[in-house]
């Protein structure tokens, strides 16, 4: 019984066409690229590398433009950096707390909200940032200003938690129970076990969840244009307003951007910016894993 | 003698001051886990408490207004319906498309593993810069401007990661028994993949699809980025035609806005009033959320007893 | 090795080894099949029966890196089955396979016989009709199943199955029909059963069954071949094999002494 040649040469179409898809991945990446890199190129055929880099005033809409990226990405880290200061130490408690201590009823509770708090909307997470927590921490800090750093950040911080301790706690839960079990019959106690033999062997683990967590706040758009303000500002004082990269682009884009203007490359250099800040974190985080694996 | 017990009274402090700390883990532990919970609870009864009293049939019904009272999402929500539809068909097929390729065909060569690589590292990037990339390609280069398809297509590379993921571990939960009987019984690739592989992940398929629409319905950076307007008392055109042949594409090419859009510009607003309106879109939209994944867990949950491997 | 086979082949095997990736699985192994009689493969875990089986009906060519030497000659067309040329879905199609373990497709009793039928483009119900009966009849489930073949073959029992996979593999009418260790999975009551089912077939199908239960291969089988490392160490009719046998390695396995 001879095999019909249609039936081989439509074998070999739909693995093409299988194929295609997935080379769609590669094909997406390289047009981010090439479309970051030549909308921006026209933008520094105006602007110096230099002036762009250390200039300490983002203001190109003005009639003196001046085109310092500095108070955009300070805006971004002080934001990133205090969402981190929550979300780094929460995010592995509650992970060390989920993998080691939770009997199982607080398991099944805890990580559905955690997965339902991944999932709420970032303009809602926004909402509540401007008209909930903004107000509560004025009465702390009276000089807090209507837009500032905290509050987002802090949003952003409890935002982040379920990428953070999920990812971390599915590297402890690889490590095996053997490991375990040898430090618990020398008489250690859980704490003990949990911070000086899980944590280590889930190293590489946890600090890809870090690079994760790190990462979504650098690229947080919603939270920070609502509630951090839209003016640019060089400082690490959060109780000032500030805006991120994130926010800059949005904020022209809710204007008319026509292709080619100013305004028009102004948001891919901010955009190439996030992208160079993420790039390099995550070729920090494979540098990392590498030198783990040869460690252990 | 006296020697012997100062050792004890040692050993036995030691033991104390660990117990205390591995205690106190057990408080802060178990606090920091009930954060999320406190957070979510506050910002749940937070915007009811704001919006409820907006929430209303006219609501639903009215367009945006200058007047506070009056304004609804209308135009909103069928604008999220529209996209979610070019969203879902965009990302659907190539998603599954390529995860079958990856589990079914290819073979641990330096091209799979770019793809991979590639795969996993789009799942992190901003979705900003997907904004980015769609007014570069899809607005200007395409030329299809600041539309439903637009929106619709940005949406859906921004998900298409998670359909392949989702594609891919329901596809590897198959086990390989089932494989080798269909290939035994003389069938090609295809057919084992058509008629088994696909039909036996359908369901993990499915729930990584709601998964991912419900992201998509929530973001809001892209869809300002391609141009999506913030003020529009209009709808888009009808699917539906009464005349030959029945149906339309040309809603695909109309501007539009989407329901996070709409609160984002009710929030900007100075005056109070809007911010009820705001909540009350806030409201509708983490419903929607809130809605669609409660539904994928309770899929994840159905399925996994039904076939059991 | 063909002399001892005085009956009609169905299939002669010459110098088949087989390599996965560097490793030598199978050397130059030398076995004719006899038509409508049941061969058995005996050894040690190892040894290299599955493999053996395997390269039946090109199973290995799932998995990258293996590589076939030598010849399976098929019967009556002389066909080597394990020609590169020669396309594997071909050779499934006239050569099926029970697996060691119950692998019965999530669907109905009905839709898991009709299978193999339905790939090769048969989709008229009366005819599936008649051969989903007829296999299951072969297989001696029809008349535990028969008021139940639309439902899931997933509620049927261990050993019943078993016989839906038989069925399934008989429904597409097969030359050579392949068991990898068919009991090994299930209890005492279902293998009888199936051994019965399977020295019944063999008057329709030729069989190749591999086991590591040499009392099942003495009572079911017609020729046995003892393996060993990948060799053929032996190969005779089964009543010789088991009373006299000539090789000492043979005779230890036989008796116990190692495996």
């Amino acid at each position: 019984m001879k095999r019909k040649l249609s039936s081989k040469i439509k074998e070999r179409a739909i693995e093409g066409i299988l194929l295609l898809s997935a080379l769609s991945s590669i094909f997406i990446t390289l047009s981010i690229v090439f479309i970051l890199f030549y909308e921006a190129s026209g933008f520094f055929r105006d602007v110096s590398i230099w002036e762009f880099l250390t200039g300490t005033q983002w203001t190109p809409l003005f009639a003196q433009p001046k085109f310092g990226i500095l108070p955009l990405v300070s805006g971004t880290l002080l934001v990133t950096g205090i969402a981190v200061l929550v979300a780094l130490p929460v995010g592995l408690i509650v992970a060390v707390y989920l993998s080691e201590y939770a009997p199982f009823k607080i398991k099944e509770v805890a990580k559905p909200i955690l997965e339902l708090l991944a999932a709420v909307p970032t303009v809602v997470y926004g909402y509540f940032a401007l008209l909930f927590l903004t107000p509560i921490l004025r009465n702390f800090i009276p000089e807090l200003s209507g837009f500032n750093a905290l509050s987002p950040g802090i949003i952003m911080g409890i935002m982040i938690i379920p990428y953070v301790s999920s990812v971390s706690e599915d590297s402890m839960k690889a490590v095996p129970m053997q490991i375990r079990e040898g430090s618990y019959a020398m008489g250690a106690t859980k704490f003990q076990t949990a911070f000086k033999v899980v944590i280590p062997s889930a190293f590489s683990g946890i600090a890809a969840a870090f690079i994760i967590g790190i990462s979504r706040a650098i690229g947080e758009t919603m939270v920070v244009a609502i509630a951090a303000g839209m003016m640019p500002n060089l400082t690490l004082n959060p109780i000032e307003p500030i805006q991120t990269l994130t926010a800059y682009i949005v904020g022209v884009s809710l204007g008319d951007v026509p292709h080619g203007t100013l305004e028009y490359k102004t948001i891919f250099a901010a955009g190439i910016t996030l992208f160079f800040m993420t790039l390099f974190l995550n070729i920090l985080g494979f540098w990392f894993r590498r030198r783990i694996r040869e460690v252990y | 003698m006296p020697h012997d017990e100062k050792i004890t009274q040692e050993i036995r402090r030691r033991i104390a001051h660990n117990k205390f700390r591995d205690h106190l883990f057990w408080i802060i532990g178990l606090f920091s886990t009930l954060i999320g919970f406190v957070v979510l609870f506050t910002l749940i009864i937070d915007l009811f408490a704001d919006g409820f009293p907006r929430l209303s049939w006219s609501f639903l019904t009215s367009y945006p207004s200058r007047f506070a009272e009056k304004a609804g999402i209308l135009s909103a929500w069928v604008g999220t319906t529209l996209v979610m539809i070019v969203t879902a068909a965009a990302a659907v097929p190539l998603g599954i498309a390529a995860g079958v390729y990856l589990e079914e065909y290819s073979k641990k060569n330096w091209l799979t593993h770019l793809i991979e690589i590639n795969m996993n590292n789009l799942a992190g990037v901003p979705s900003i810069i997907y904004g980015l990339l769609a007014l570069g390609l899809f607005v200007y280069f395409l030329k299809l401007g600041e539309s439903i398809l637009t929106g619709g297509l940005t949406l859906g590379l921004l998900i298409l990661p998670m359909v392949v993921i989702a594609t891919r571990e329901s596809i590897r939960a198959i086990p390989n028994s089932i494989r080798e009987a269909s290939y035994a019984l003389g069938a090609t690739k295809w057919q084992t993949i058509k008629d088994h592989i696909l039909p036996y992940s359908i369901s993990g398929i499915l729930t990584g699809m709601i998964i991912g629409l419900s992201r998509a319905i929530g973001e809001t950076a892209p869809i300002i980025t391609v141009g999506a307007l913030t003020f529009i008392a209009f709808l888009p055109s009808s699917p539906v035609t009464s005349t030959f042949p029945f149906f339309s594409f040309k809603w695909l090419f109309d501007p539009f806005t989407v329901m996070p859009i709409q609160m984002f510009n009710w929030i900007s607003r100075p005056q109070k009033e809007f911010h009820v309106n705001a909540a009350a879109a806030g409201i509708i939209l983490l419903l929607m959320t809130l809605i669609m994944n409660g539904f994928a867990i309770y899929l994840r949950y159905k399925f996994r007893k039904r076939i059991k491997w | 090795m063909t002399t001892i086979v005085s009956e009609k082949l169905k299939a002669d095997v010459r110098n088949l080894s087989f390599y996965y990736t560097e490793v030598q699985a199978l050397k130059k192994v030398n076995l004719p099949i006899a038509e409508n009689r049941i061969t058995a493969l005996i050894g040690p875990s190892g040894c290299g029966k599955t493999t053996y089986l395997r390269c039946f009906n090109r199973m290995h060519d799932l998995y990258p890196g293996n590589r076939y030497d030598g010849e399976i000659l098929l019967y009556p067309d002389g066909m080597n089955i394990v020609d590169p040329k020669v396309d594997p879905i071909e050779v499934r199609m006239r050569i099926s396979m029970v697996f060691q373990k119950p692998n019965p497709f999530p669907k109905t009793v009905y839709e898991n016989v009709a299978y193999g039928l339905r790939v090769r483009g048969e989709n008229r119900k009366g005819l599936l009709d008649e051969k989903v009966e007829k296999a299951l009849r072969q297989a001696a489930l029809w008349d535990e199943v028969h008021d139940r073949i639309y439902d899931l073959a997933f509620n049927l029992s261990g050993g019943q199955q078993q016989r839906l996979c038989i069925a399934r593999a008989l429904a597409t009418e097969p030359e050579i029909l392949l068991f990898d260790e068919p009991t090994s999975a299930l209890d005492p009551t279902a293998t009888l059963k199936i051994e019965e089912l399977i020295m019944r077939l063999k008057k329709d199908v030729t069989i190749i069954i591999v086991t590591h239960n040499m009392q099942q291969a003495a009572r079911v089988s017609d020729y046995t071949a003892f393996m060993y490392l990948g060799e053929i160490i032996e190969f005779d009719r089964t009543d010789k094999i088991f009373t006299h046998p000539s090789k000492k390695l043979t005779e230890d396995y036989i008796t116990g002494r190692f495996g």
